[in-house]
This record gives structure tokens, sequence and C-alpha cells, in this order.
């Protein structure tokens, strides 16, 4: 093995770093987030309900429960959500057993009392997230996170547009302010193997126990499971999946191939193979409106470097205009749109638009 | 004719494209420029205008025997809150540009006149002087139950007293929204966009609209505000024709109008990308120039 962990001299895991103890690597599952992307925020109660009662069964130690968009997301902007999010939030504390229930905030969407009412209602670990270059504007939050007795994660997200000595600056920007395991956060899944333990190792060297390191992967090349476990190696303990791949583009880390993989390479998940496949596929994928598939606008995504929640909001916005949806991903790159500029997919289509009919 | 004589408080880069904006009006003379820091590139280029400068902050102001008719404060939320109820009881009018809020929030072509005999008029935010006269532009032609702002600016020109109170941004603008706006619900969100070169700062507004609306009357109020707006942030502009959606899925039962505007700024001091600093001096101008208008004519 040519990894990184091996000259270490680490453990026969060959991973560098462990959770825990008694976890290599601490699997959360975002299909209660991320997949409210792809089920366009219309999760109801009674799905969220028996999702989180089959993962919290499986063993799956952390569910992320959320509007896409974060805390405050529910808006004209992302899309409304069918069911409050701090009702869903509430819900999945009440039936998960010993999961631990997650949130995620947006600084600039969400605000602090989003999350002293998602603590209230249950949730237990505070996620922030900001655009890679943007840390310093989630400091506030992670303060309150803390001093209210959250446990905190930060997510850098659309990692794939910084070096990695850029992202391990702004990870330390992050872990100052109180963040317990910075995330790189691989929002449109553009992000190659090395590139991913390359953006993890800088943030090693920079962390040390400062804090841990996650990666969240997206699907859109096609790479969730080979870059995590690219993560893992290089000193990522925390790694985000989503059951049946339940997330925003092309999906995120399918959980149950990831948990396999574990078992295979003997990391320790805590979660068991056999069960989570039949969550995912007895349980979760009833709740999806369709697969997350790779298709021609996922992989414009991956290729072009776009945030993968505007698939949807693309799809929308093709339709109504009668434009190119691929089209609009590219532009989208192009204008080097970041995570919350959904509403700039409508000015492009009609740019679009305008270019068609001179035309 | 004679001008109402003004004093900029705080030397940085609000204050000073704010200074050339004031040297432009035909109501305001700015007079003095005060700072705390005797090297700033503020006070040298107002040193080299023509303007009184003063580096021992605004003690060394109000000491004089002459003051000012309008104080521009363009310092911090925490010194503007300090330093209010000293221009108070001196009798000087407060523009303040800070998140102090501590008077009345005015968005020119909404309210300015209803709050000219205020002793402190707030500027809210640069979100809130974008994108709320829309709102109003909406709530003056139907009811508008929900009214939703989206502001990109460019990162670089997100300073560090945003950055540090994100939040107090969004709850101020949304209050703005509602308040002023005349939305029943308001909700605000900023998104921070690094590309560089910088991008211009973009706002979209989404207001909420009967089933049975006139949306040409809709379309028709847009058009004016952004004439209105224009007449003060000449940079500021529809990217696209109003855009009326029934309600989708994801719309909470709501139809909308949706409005793309562009703030592109005179490039004063601050680079035309930052249009969202541009459009808050640019408005407090405005108010200036009204508030030196009644002190002006009071006076004859």
């Amino acid at each position: 093995m040519s990894d990184i962990s091996s000259a270490d001299g680490t453990a026969a895991n060959g991973l560098a770093r462990t959770f825990s103890a008694d976890l290599d690597i601490r699997i959360t599952d975002t299909s209660l987030r991320d997949g409210s992307h792809h089920k366009r925020h219309q999760f109801t109660a009674e799905e969220v309900r028996t999702i989180v009662t089959s993962l919290d069964e499986a063993g799956v130690p952390v569910i992320e429960v959320t509007h896409g968009d974060g805390l405050g997301g529910s808006s004209f902007n992302y899309g409304f959500s069918r069911t409050p999010e701090q009702e869903l939030i509430t819900i999945a504390a009440k039936s998960a057993k010993q999961a631990k229930i997650a949130f995620l905030m947006l600084p600039g969407v969400g605000v602090k009392d989003d999350i002293r009412m998602a603590q209230d209602n249950g949730g237990s670990i505070c996620r922030i997230a900001t655009h890679c270059t943007e840390a310093d504007i989630s400091i506030q939050h992670f303060g309150l996170a803390r001093d209210l007795g959250l446990e905190t994660v930060g997510f850098l997200m659309m990692s794939h547009s910084q070096p990695p000595e850029v992202l391990a600056k702004q990870a330390r920007i992050m872990a100052d302010a109180g963040c317990q395991c910075v995330y790189v956060v691989d929002s449109a899944g553009a992000l190659v193997l090395d590139q991913v333990s390359d953006r993890v190792a800088a943030l090693a060297a920079e962390l040390g126990d400062d804090a841990q390191i996650g990666f969240h992967g997206h699907e859109n090349l096609d790479l969730g499971n080979a870059n995590s476990v690219f993560a893992a190696r290089a000193g990522a303990t925390q790694i985000d999946g989503s059951a049946r791949r339940f997330g925003a583009g092309a999906g995120n880390t399918p959980v149950e191939a990831f948990v396999g993989v574990a078992d295979k390479l003997g990391w320790r998940t805590g979660i068991d193979f056999f069960k989570i496949v039949d969550a995912a596929e007895d349980v979760v994928r009833p709740a999806m409106p369709d697969e997350c598939k790779l298709d021609r606008m996922a992989l414009m995504m991956g290729y072009a470097g776009v945030y993968s929640s505007f698939l949807k909001h693309a799809y929308t916005q093709a339709e109504r205009y009668r434009v190119s949806g691929a089209e609009i991903l590219v532009r989208a790159g192009a204008r080097k749109l970041v995570g919350g500029q959904e509403d700039q997919l409508i000015d492009i289509a009609l740019e679009l638009q305008r270019e068609q009919a001179a035309n | 004719m004679p001008k109402a004589t003004a004093a900029i408080v705080g030397s940085g880069n609000i204050g000073t494209d704010l200074m050339y904006k004031l040297l432009r009006s035909d109501l305001i003379e700015p007079v003095w420029m005060v700072g705390v820091d005797p090297s700033s590139e503020g006070l040298k280029r107002a040193a080299n205008l023509g303007l009184q400068t003063t580096s021992d902050g605004v003690d060394a102001l109000l000491a004089q025997s002459e003051l000012p008719d309008i104080v521009f404060e363009a310092t911090s939320a925490y010194v503007h809150r300090a330093n209010a109820p000293r221009y108070s009881e001196l009798g000087i009018k407060a523009v303040d540009l800070t998140p102090a809020a501590i008077g009345p929030a005015v968005i020119p072509p909404a309210n300015l006149t209803e709050h000219l005999d205020k002793p402190n008029v707030n500027m809210i935010t640069c979100g809130g002087q974008a994108t709320i006269p829309m709102v109003y532009a909406v709530s003056r032609v139907v009811t508008v139950e929900y009214g939703e702002i989206v502001a990109t600016v460019s990162s670089v020109s997100a300073g560090p007293g945003t950055r540090a109170n994100i939040d107090e941004f969004t709850r101020t603008t949304s209050q703005g929204v509602k308040g002023i706006g005349g939305a029943k619900r308001g909700k605000a969100i900023i998104v921070l966009n690094p590309s560089d070169p910088p991008m211009i700062m973009r706002d979209t507004i989404f207001c909420s609209i009967p089933l049975d609306a006139d949306r040409d009357a809709i379309a028709d109020s847009i058009h004016r505000m952004e004439k209105d707006v224009q007449s003060y942030v000449p940079g500021y502009r529809l990217l696209q024709e109003p855009q009326f959606e029934d309600p989708t899925e994801i719309s909470d039962g709501m139809a909308r109008v949706s409005i793309f505007v562009e703030v592109e700024g005179a490039g004063d001091f601050l680079p035309p990308y930052a249009g969202n600093l541009d459009i808050m001096t640019a408005a407090a101008t405005k108010v200036g120039d009204e508030l030196a208008r009644n002190i002006v004519g009071a006076r004859a």
C-alpha cells in the first residue's frame, strides 16, 4: 500500500486516524437532508419516522435531518418544505434509539435562533456550512453551538474550487471558532481521488489534534465511494453518505456500499451491512421520487464544478423557458456561482432564451 | 444657494466613498472628515480635497465652536450608539450608516419623507437598500403576504463587520422587507461569492402576489421604481423583465413575481463591483439632501 497512513506506521487497517476507540470511521447519513433536494423538500412526517427508525436499527450513528439548504432554507429561492423542518427534527429525535440527530445551517440563510430551536427539538450535532473561502462568517454560530453544548461540524462547501493550502487555512478559522470536525465538502462531485486525499492531508497537517476531518461526497463523476476511501486513508474519520445515494445531483456516496467497502477493508463503522442494505432498498427507496441518476445533467455538474442542489432548479427553469438544462448548468459553472445562488439560474435561463430568439 | 454643512465620521471605505458623493451635492457641503487613524487613506484624501480633518475622533469635532448641521456616521454600531445621544443633544441630525439602528430605518423611495423630522435615521443594510424599494413597488399595487430577498455580494466587498455579524444583516433586512417594504412576512438571504474578477452586486426579490393580481400594473410599478432608485443610484438596473409565476409544488401555494436587479457602483472610491457599498452611500446622500433642504429652507 502506498497511502499516507502506512508511512506513519499506523494500525493494521491502514488508517492514520480513527474516530474513537470503538469506531474507525463515523458515518453520517444525510438522506433526510441532502435527499431533501432530490425530494424537492417534500418529506412527510411518516417518511422521516420510518427512515430514521430503519437507519437507527441498522446502527447508523448520525442521521442528518433539515431542509436541503439548511435551517431556514424553506423559501421561494430554494423551495418551501412540505413539513416544517423543526417538526421533522422532532420526529427524528423521537424515532432514534441510538443515533444522534444532526442538522445543517448556512450562515446567511439560517440564524442563531434556528440553532437553538433545533437543539430544543432534539438535534445534538450542529453542522455549519459556508462556501470554502468564507469560513469567517460562521464564527458566531460555532461560538453559540459550543456554548449550547452541541457537537459541531464545519462544512467547507465547493472544496474542489480551492487548492489544499487555502482550504487548510479556512479549516483553521472554523476550528479556532469551536468547530470539532471540518469537512472537505465536494458539493459539485468534482473532486477526483488524489484531489480528495491532498485536501484532507492538508487539513490534517494544519489541524493536528485540534479538530477531526470529514468528507462529504457526491456521485456526479461516479466517485463517491472511492473518494471516501481516499479521504479516510488520508486522515478523515467522519464520512457522509446517503442510503440509496438519496441526495442532490447524482446523489451522495451510497452509505450501504461504503459500509460494505469498510467491512472489506477492516474499518469499523458500527453499521450492519445487511440491515443497511435492507433499509436502503425497502424503506429509503420507496420515499424517493426517483433513483438519483448519473445522467447528462449530473455529469455536467461534476464536470463543470456546479453545486449539486442546482440540478432540480435547472430542470425547472429549462422546462419553463424551453432552454437546455445542461447549458444552464454549464453557464452556472462559468459564472462561478456558489451554493445559495439558485435565483441566478432563472437569470441564466432568460439569457439563454434571449439568445435562442436572436438566432 | 446656501448649503447645509456636514461631517463624515468614519474615514474608512464607506466614509471616503460618501465624501465624493457629498462633494457633488447641491445641498450639502461636507466640511469635516473625522477618523481615528492619522495614516488613513480617507483622511488624506479629505485633506487634499479641502475638508478639515482630525484623527482625534468625534470629541475633536464636537468640541469646536462651529458644529455641522448633519453628521453621517460610517463607523460601527458600537461607536454610533455612544455618539448618537451627543449629536442629538447638540441638535445635529444624524444619518446612520452602521447597523446601530437607533433611529427609524429609511429607504428613500418608500418612506423618506416620513422621517425628515427625526434626529436620527438609519440606512438599514446594503441588501435592504437594493431590495426593499422593489418589495414596496409590488406592495403598493397588491397585498404581499410574503416577501423574500436574496442579496449576493462579492466576498471582497463584505467587510469584517458584516462577516462577524451576518445574522444581523438577515434579521435587519427581513424586518425592513416587512416594515418598510410592506410585506406581511419577510425573509432575507445573503450569499458571498468569491469569484475573481469580483462579481457586481446582484439581488433577487421574490414577492407573493394574489392569484388574480393585475400583473401589468405590478410590472409597471416595478419599472417606475427602477427609475426612482436610478435617480440617486445610477448603476441600479433591472436585469430582466419581472417574471410572474403561478403556484408550484414548492411555492407553498403562492403565486409570485421575481425581480432581478444588479447594482453597479459609481466607482467613486470603491470599485464598481461594490454596488452594495455604493447604494448605501448613495442612499445616505439622498437622505442627507432631503434633510439639508429642510434645514436650509427653515433658515431662509
